[in-house]
């Protein structure tokens, strides 16, 4: 059985374009608020603060926050897109049409992640060029910067799709990011390498998820780690790996969607 | 030639469920269900290809236009982009000179057309009508039904529920009645009508009687409180005599009448009966 008779190609792309149309009609929302707010940091951080601290592992602050800041746009963007996605025809009712339609759960899946994930890589790239204006930019692994890149997206993507089905207001839809995943990329390590924090913080940093992802993505910049690659990459794929298992499961059950 | 099927069932018997269930929306607790011999879960692609659904309330992505949400509905069915039937389908549905308007600037009798549009977009055999004119003002109604009359002709099988008892009555072929959850019944429009209905007969008597005679007492007659008309009721069913007899009875019996007039039980009549003896 080839690929586009055991699938619904069609349906796939139908969702992907929509998803993907969307963004550019809102573009301002979509693209110039993270390119603005990302300016801001460099501004704050790297020019005002930078200023002040020297370098952290023989790299100058500003250059140092980099990967810090696509990450942070990335985590809540990839969480944001995807949980809207899918819960906005929750909410408007118009997911009766999804429900209704010869598609199955991979393809839904494929659809509304490969969308919400694509827009999040579009963004990183965007803040990327960005911040190549601010501070000179160095990038020792290219491929590996893309694969976190890519990686990260499609987790969080997966995990806002979670967010969405089980959100039943709008509050709840905000409040994992808000709570939860600003905090933790604040706290993991953006802005600042988590060796130079005490003991006792550094140790309790260590169950913080977003540490791996911002360390490994900044290993790709510059050579330069705070936990190994192999530890940032594994918890990377194990964060998607639970992702998968609770989308699995919600399919398997209906859980929220047909009930 | 396909067929209307008009399914009827006071508020909460379970029409939009079962529908829902039908089309994949809802999982089911229980039981199994077919779409011309494909089940719905093993083989959901097959069935659900057949299928175009018309829900109740009006959903609709409100920031796309009426051309791409019409065209991304038949790519979600898997249906190979067709400009041309799409523009058909619109223009059968007098949507085709908004085919560029956002959907949220459409009045609500385009947006109940735009989602038919989207339910006939992949060309379905089985199409659900889930109370498609509430709402809807007549001349957008009688326009509906002209359309569906059409896909009939065209061999789509329509499934619609509805409030409007007259509107089954006017365009069902079969009727099926859902209470608490269960179909009570299943039948032609007409043999239900036939067999369940009731019909009355209507004497205008030439000179008002008093009282009914004893003689007549077999046919429980009702005579009208000023004594000018007697009314006859009976069904198929009823072990009552004829009307031949009671006009005979009546000659004999020297009482003589001005005019005549019959009334069939109509279809709402019918279904509130059922829906008092399943009770």
């Amino acid at each position: 059985m080839n690929l586009r008779a055991a699938m619904n190609l069609r349906a796939v792309w139908a969702i992907y374009r929509v998803e993907m149309a969307r963004a550019f009609r809102t573009v301002l929302q979509s693209i110039i608020s993270p390119v603005i707010s990302t300016s801001l940091y460099f501004v704050v951080f790297g020019s005002a603060i930078g200023s002040r601290i020297t370098e952290i592992d023989g790299i100058s602050y500003g250059a140092f926050i980099v990967p810090g800041l696509i990450m942070l746009s990335l985590l809540t963007q990839s969480i944001s897109n995807a949980s809207f996605a899918i819960y906005f025809p929750k909410f408007v009712g118009s997911i009766y049409e999804l429900l209704s339609a010869p598609v199955s759960y991979l393809e839904i899946v494929i659809a509304y992640v490969g969308g919400a994930a694509t827009k999040s890589i579009i963004l990183g790239l965007i803040i990327l060029a960005t911040a190549s204006l601010f501070v000179p930019l160095h990038i020792e692994h290219p491929v590996w910067m893309l694969a976190f890149l890519v990686l990260t997206a499609v987790t969080f993507s997966l995990f806002g799709f979670i967010i969405g089905i089980w959100a039943k207001s709008f509050e709840q839809l905000q409040l994992v990011p808000l709570l939860i995943i600003t905090p933790l990329t604040f706290l993991g390590g953006s802005f600042y390498s988590i060796n130079m924090l005490p003991d006792v913080w550094r140790t309790v940093t260590l169950f913080n998820p977003v540490v791996y992802l911002i360390s490994g993505f900044r290993w790709s910049f510059y050579g330069k780690s705070d936990v190994s690659v192999g530890i940032s990459l594994g918890m990377t794929v194990v964060f998607l790996l639970i992702c998968i298992a609770i989308v699995a499961w919600i399919f398997r059950t209906g859980y929220r969607l047909r009930n | 030639m396909g067929e209307i099927f008009a399914l009827l069932g006071p508020n909460g018997a379970g029409k939009t469920t079962l529908i829902s269930i039908v089309c994949g929306i809802v999982n089911r607790s229980s039981g199994t269900v077919t779409v011309d011999g494909h089940d719905i879960t093993r083989d959901y692609r097959a069935a659900r290809n057949l299928i175009g659904l018309v829900p109740q309330e009006l959903t609709i992505d409100a920031f796309e236009s009426v051309w791409a949400t019409v065209n991304y509905s038949r790519g979600l069915f898997g249906k190979p982009a067709n400009p041309a039937f799409v523009e058909k389908v619109l223009r059968d549905l007098s949507l085709w000179d908004k085919k560029d308007a956002k959907a949220i600037t459409l009045s609500g009798g385009m947006k109940r057309r735009l989602m038919i549009a989207k339910a006939l977009s992949h060309e379905p055999r089985v199409l659900f009508l889930d109370e498609p004119t509430a709402g809807v003002d007549v001349e957008l109604r009688q326009d509906m039904w002209a359309m569906v009359r059409r896909l009939r002709e065209d061999g789509v099988t329509i499934i619609l529920t509805t409030h409007y008892i007259e509107e089954a009555e006017a365009m069902a072929d079969r009727v099926g009645v859902i209470n608490r959850g269960e179909i009570v019944l299943v039948d032609g429009k007409a043999e239900l009508m036939r067999k369940l209905g009731r019909k009355r007969l209507m004497l205008e008597l030439r000179a008002p009687l008093a009282s009914i005679p004893e003689t007549f007492s077999r046919y429980a007659l009702e005579l009208s409180p000023d004594g000018g008309q007697l009314t006859y009721t009976y069904d198929n069913q009823s072990e009552r005599p004829g009307v031949a007899s009671l006009i005979r009875d009546l000659e004999a019996a020297g009482i003589q009448f001005r005019d005549i007039d019959t009334q069939n039980s109509s279809l709402e009549e019918i279904f509130v009966n059922l829906l008092r003896q399943e009770a």
